[in-house]
């Protein structure tokens, strides 16, 4: 029998198997955010186990709220920063260099092939688009991670997600994986790792994958992987340019990092995208999943375009597009937060933000703040938010709230009408 | 050791969250104490009550997925400061499940057949549970009618729930 891509991972991380099931596996690197990680740090220093395990490869930054709203958030911020200095981790990510931690750290080039990464969030999944073992993890396993660099976990069972056809107009990577959702349930994947395969997936950009990956762990899923290709190569090339001699030969050694013809899998799942709509959620579960013209009509006071899932510059750049030489309705507040610096500084440099802004949308720094109703865009009771964002959850953005999830191109049409719309209706 | 012991809070749906758990406006606390007033603060759920239901609880019986989205760890810390150590369910989300075991608290599984007949048989009603890690054995009383109910915890758990979470664990062994 042969074996899948995550059991190779594991095969090649295991450092202890400490009773049967039960895998600890070696870290290739420990990312870090100033939501989860300072009450960490503070156990660390009150057992007197300070230390990190090394530094190179703790990667951290300050993304949920920032800059800081309040004292309280300013106090994390200086727990991070504080620790970050103590012990020389020199990739902090601090104000004027920070993201959205699941965009930026790809975008540095931390998430590799064949990698175990851990962080203290459950969309850490999102690197699984590079062919790593990504997991989100609580604030135990991170504290384990930087003081030991390991982490255990249960033998993993993967699910593969088979996607073939060819994407419609208007359809994009948001709308298969909220289908996917909502074929297989809110539970559907639960401790297996989602592999996604297919003609779709092979043809998509990473920052397509990345959608992909990042929305796995909605479905229940430990990580969304993709297998590395000449895309994942293409990506990473500024990063790995001194390892290899050629692209083909990254890609050569990134080819171990695939499951095997004859693995095993829990369960298969064959998707056709040929006839597939654009997608958006109702009610309080991401599972809760029907095509936007059933929706049609439904009034929103806010559109949120951003986040860890749809705020790269390919999601702004397609809401560009549909909002280009159009004004937003009255009735909506459009919020736009391009996920880093890089993305922010591109959507400058391409007219971007000048589209939004000459729209009506209001342009914001890089942070997580308002998918999860901390910041930058906290919905008022009874309010309703059009977002490209992950999580519907009842008071995700706002207690009281009501948070449809979409596509960027869907929420960009949605902010001109200020009703749920497709996209289609401004083409052309 | 932690104390797996108590009155019992019945919460009757699936896929209850770590937003319903502790909503992400709590995350900037940096202690577990100051979590204690919001556990469940935005749970959907047709007739409860968080400040009547959650006082003098100390163990959750639910039904399937719990503790699914965000992997924050204030979800069993808003549980452990209100005294709850224990909760049953049918399965639980990965990350949950795992932050439950290194905090060295306890998300037991059980058959669906038995969470259904366990909602049937006592949900409403006062009913007091105690978990006996040794012999794998749910003590359940309600009034008069008692019962037990085996259980199984699989080793590396019971490790930790010993060890009183994973950093112990791990300190001692990596």
């Amino acid at each position: 029998m042969g074996k899948t891509l995550v059991e190779k991972i594991f095969e090649s991380h295991r450092v202890d198997t400490p009773s049967e099931g039960t895998h600890v596996l070696r870290l290739d690197a420990v990312f870090c955010h100033e939501i989860t990680t300072p009450i960490a740090i503070n156990d660390l220093v009150s057992r007197g186990m300070d230390r990190v395990f090394d530094p190179s490869k703790i990667k951290a930054v300050i993304d949920h709220v920032t800059p800081a709203k309040d004292s309280k958030t300013a106090e994390q911020g200086k727990i991070m920063r504080d620790w970050a200095r103590r012990h020389g981790i020199a990739d902090f990510f601090d104000i004027g260099r920070n993201g959205v931690c699941h965009a930026l750290f790809p975008e540095k080039g931390f998430a590799r092939p064949g990698y175990t990464i851990i962080m203290g969030d459950s969309h850490t999944c999102t690197h699984g688009a590079f062919g790593a073992f990504a997991a989100g993890v609580g604030t135990t396993d991170l504290e384990v991670g930087i003081l030991k660099g390991v982490c255990a976990f249960r033998t993993p069972k993967t699910m593969k997600i088979h996607i073939t056809g060819t994407l419609r107009e208007g359809v994009y990577a948001k709308d298969v994986i909220l289908a996917v959702i909502g074929k297989i349930g809110v539970n559907g994947a639960t401790n297996r790792v989602i592999e996604f395969t297919g003609e779709v997936v092979d043809s998509m950009t990473m920052d397509s994958r990345m959608t992909l990956s990042n929305m796995a762990v909605e479905a229940g899923a430990t990580s969304g992987i993709v297998y590395p290709d000449m895309t994942t190569v293409e990506y990473l090339w500024q990063f790995i340019q001194d390892e290899y001699a050629s692209k083909e030969e990254a890609l050569k050694d990134y080819s171990r990092w695939v499951s095997d013809p004859d693995a095993d899998y829990e369960e298969v799942v064959d998707i056709d995208v040929r006839t597939l709509e654009p997608m958006v959620t109702f009610g309080y579960k991401p599972d809760q999943v029907k095509p936007v013209r059933e929706m049609e009509g439904t009034s929103v006071d806010q559109v949120y375009i951003g986040s860890c899932t749809n705020g790269r510059i390919e999601d702004l750049r397609v809401a560009a597009d549909v909002l280009k030489g159009r004004k937003i309705s009255d009735s909506v507040r459009g919020i736009v937060s391009p996920a880093t610096p890089e993305i922010f500084r591109k959507a400058m440099d391409e007219g971007i933000i000048k589209v939004f802004m000459d729209s009506g949308f209001v342009v914001t720094n890089p942070t997580c703040g308002a998918c999860l109703g901390m910041s930058n865009g906290v919905l008022a009771e009874g309010e309703v938010c059009a977002s490209t964002t992950n999580r519907n959850f009842n008071g995700r953005m706002g207690k009281g709230g009501m948070v449809h999830l979409m596509s960027p191109a869907t929420a960009a049409a949605t902010a001109i009408t200020g009703k749920i719309v497709n996209s289609g209706i401004f083409k052309g | 050791m932690k104390s797996f012991k108590g009155k019992v809070l019945f919460l009757d749906r699936s896929d209850i969250n770590t937003d319903e758990i502790i909503p992400a406006k709590y995350l900037t606390e940096i202690t577990k104490e100051a979590l204690r007033p919001f556990l469940l603060e935005d749970l959907k759920m047709e007739g409860f009550d968080p400040g009547r239901d959650i006082s003098g609880k100390a163990v959750i019986i639910t039904r399937s997925n719990f503790g699914c989205g965000s992997s924050r760890e204030h979800a069993p810390w808003a549980l452990e400061v209100n005294g709850i150590n224990l909760v049953i369910a049918e399965d639980f989300a990965r990350i949950f499940r795992q932050n439950m075991y290194n905090c060295g608290m306890m998300a037991l599984e059980l058959p669906g057949e038995t969470i259904d007949r366990l909602f049937r048989e006592y949900a409403g009603k006062d009913v007091e549970i105690e978990a006996d890690i040794e012999k794998g054995i749910l003590a359940v009383r309600s009034g008069e009618a008692s019962e037990e109910i085996p259980f199984s915890l699989e080793k590396f758990d019971r490790d930790l729930v010993a060890s009183e979470g994973w950093v112990g664990f791990a300190d001692s062994r990596y």
